[in-house]
């Protein structure tokens, strides 16, 4: 009621402390995030470094014509779908695998012991992981070695184009797996033992309840994951992958971020690039919104809710 | 059939029992919900099989061990000789004769030195920045119908949802005039709308009645976010810094798209050069014998290399972990 009768004016006043704290925030944000979408202007143009946004000629819509006639780029839309694809089916489970087996772990002490190490990966860069991967599984590798020792023949999982979607999604189960589990099991610490005391009451065997009560109970946050995985679909380890392209090709390891950067920085197809990064952050963006539009018509909150 | 019988069965036990006036309290041994079977487990949950318990520990032994014996490896490698190493036929697994010689190697100034220098500095001072910009941000939205929230919001959440794209951006930075200036490394991904996000769900948590009380008492915005907010919050303060010193300090496409000067080079590009991709170490001696040490020759350089760019993580790590799940939980994006 209070907030109808005074003015913006005063309520400028009022608030002005609060509106300078947000300042260097803002100020970075439209520098750093909202010029560069501006930037994507050069999508039209037959852009020029030399000359300059200002100077150069526009074109239309040739640069995005020329972005789907081309092989490479629909080849690295092929390489990031089935990439996504792969991973949706052998990652993403697993960390909810891993937090029902912990969640079981009934010694608090244990547990926590077990959540420290699994979180720890997460936080090295991908150039160490991949370089611990190297040591480990490359030609010269450690497994290699104790092969060699053992009377069998070697060989290099890095540079082996058939076992890279297995290989890069190890790396990433290492890196993430264990990071993944701390929103489940967060969803698993809210539910109320009194429903399992309840369904044990009933009869309810440890299958059960766990069939009945504990995934009932992370349903809502494996939606949430799911289409917070759906609209990154596109972007799929762009580090992991450029670290890893020259060993083993572009063939399976072109995805579109790489290939916007080797056309654009790499080539100095700048106009061309930029069309096709703001074709995959357009198409994102849609899956974001229509993947958190549709756990609305399933019933979810999903990312975020209308208020 | 008497009342004590029935008392003691308790009433679910006899459907069929006449009703009984209901006994005292105290005359029922019911139960106490916290009864348990050992110090952990209550008595209704049951006991596993013993099978079912083997796999559980035999799994989650072997998710541990995957994680623990590359690093063990790594670490004991770097700390090898050259003749552990050769005899181990690669990554040393038994602990044999152990020397520091990689690390005064890699230490002795030269081109680690200097990466190790630069890592440190972006990550230091962009955390300082990134967690005070964004600690700024997250109170100056987190109070109620404050003026102009909403849209200023709107600002943050969008970057969420739309990046600009890689072209554009390296446009900007090259035209800032900052390729090959280590703040290209801070500044265009100082604020990250997630971090801002996670402080102002948990600043919007606190009661409002402590905050009134101060302001009453005569106390400005500026006084209440630091005398009163920050001191509530140092825990989920400290994983947001954690995520954004985290970030700063593995960055590697920045640095490789920015920094061309290999002098500026942050650790992960050196670790990238001089041992993912081999490139020989120049007058640091990765992959000839030192003549100095006499010792050590490559792969122990090489793990030495990788221990740093591991030791801070692992320094820092301990003293945050625990927080970690109240800072995700805050994370929760409410509109």
């Amino acid at each position: 009621m209070p907030i109808n009768r005074i003015t913006w004016r005063d309520r400028l006043r009022r608030d002005k402390t609060l509106l300078v704290m947000t300042l260097p925030a803002v100020g970075l944000l439209v520098l750093f995030a909202y010029v560069p979408m501006l930037g994507n202007v050069i999508a039209w143009q037959d852009y020029s470094p030399y000359v300059g946004i200002a100077n150069s000629p526009f074109v239309g819509w040739d640069n995005f014509v020329r972005v789907f006639n081309n092989p490479q780029f629909l080849h690295a839309v092929g390489n990031t779908l089935l990439i996504t694809g792969f991973q949706l089916v052998f990652f993403f489970p697993i960390p909810i695998i891993l937090a029902l087996l912990l969640n079981s772990v009934i010694t608090p002490a244990l547990r926590t012991t077990i959540q420290s190490i699994i979180y720890l990966p997460h936080f090295f860069s991908w150039v160490l992981v991949v370089t611990i991967f190297q040591q480990i599984f490359g030609g010269a590798g450690l497994v290699n070695r104790l092969l060699a020792q053992a009377g069998f023949t070697g060989f290099d999982l890095m540079t082996n184009p058939d076992t890279f979607l297995v290989l890069i999604t190890s790396q990433a189960v290492w890196k993430d797996a264990g990071w993944g589990i701390i929103i489940f099991l967060a969803a698993l610490a809210t539910v109320d033992p009194a429903h399992y005391e309840a369904s044990a009451m009933d009869g309810a065997g440890r299958m059960r309840r766990m069939w009945h009560i504990t995934l009932p109970a992370i349903r809502p946050t494996i939606i949430l994951l799911l289409i917070l995985r759906l609209g990154d679909a596109l972007t799929v380890g762009f580090e992991q992958l450029i670290l890893q392209r020259g060993a083993v090709g572009p063939g399976v390891a072109e995805v579109i971020d790489t290939y916007v950067y080797y056309q654009g920085v790499v080539n100095g197809d700048w106009a061309f690039a930029a069309a096709a990064g703001l074709v995959k952050g357009l198409v994102s963006l849609a899956l974001v919104l229509g993947a958190n539009k549709l756990a609305h018509v399933f019933g979810e909150d999903g990312v975020y809710r209308k208020s | 059939m008497s009342i004590q019988t029935d008392a003691g069965q308790g009433p679910l036990g006899r459907p069929d029992a006449v009703p009984v006036p209901v006994p005292e309290r105290d005359a029922r041994p019911t139960p106490p919900p916290q009864r348990r079977i050992n110090k952990h487990r209550n008595a209704w949950e049951g006991k596993p099989s013993p099978l079912g318990q083997g796999v559980k520990a035999l799994v989650l032994t072997i998710v541990v061990l995957i994680v623990v014996v590359p690093l063990y490896t790594v670490v004991l490698t770097s700390f090898s000789t050259t003749a552990d190493v050769n005899r181990s036929g690669g990554m040393v697994l038994i602990p044999g004769d152990l020397t520091i010689a990689a690390y005064q190697q890699i230490l002795s100034g030269g081109i680690v030195t200097r990466a190790a220098g630069v890592s440190v500095f972006v990550t230091a001072v962009g955390t300082v920045l990134s967690t005070f910009v964004s600690v700024l941000a997250a109170y100056g939205l987190s109070r109620p119908s404050s003026l102009g929230h909403r849209p200023i919001l709107f600002v943050f959440l969008v970057t969420m949802f739309f990046g600009a794209g890689m072209i554009p951006t390296y446009l900007l930075v090259s035209n800032l005039g900052l390729i090959d200036n280590l703040w290209a490394l801070i500044l265009p991904g100082a604020v990250s709308a997630f971090n801002v996000l996670i402080l102002r769900s948990f600043f919007m948590g606190i009661d409002p009645a402590i905050t009134e009380a101060a302001r009453i008492d005569g106390a400005g915005d500026w006084r209440i976010l630091g005398r009163i907010i920050m001191p509530m919050s140092t825990a989920v303060t400290a994983v947001v810094a954690l995520f954004y010193g985290v970030g700063y300090f593995n960055a590697f496409f920045n640095a490789m798209l920015y920094i061309n000067d290999n002098t500026l080079w942050p650790l992960q590009l050196v670790l990238r050069s001089y041992v993912l991709q081999g490139v020989t170490l120049p007058g640091s001696g990765t992959g000839q014998v030192d003549v100095a040490t006499g010792a050590v020759t490559g792969l122990p350089v090489k793990m030495a290399i990788m221990v740093l760019a591991l030791i801070p993580i692992l320094l820092v790590y301990p003293f945050v972990q625990r927080h970690f799940t109240k800072g995700v939980i805050f994370g929760a994006v409410k509109g």
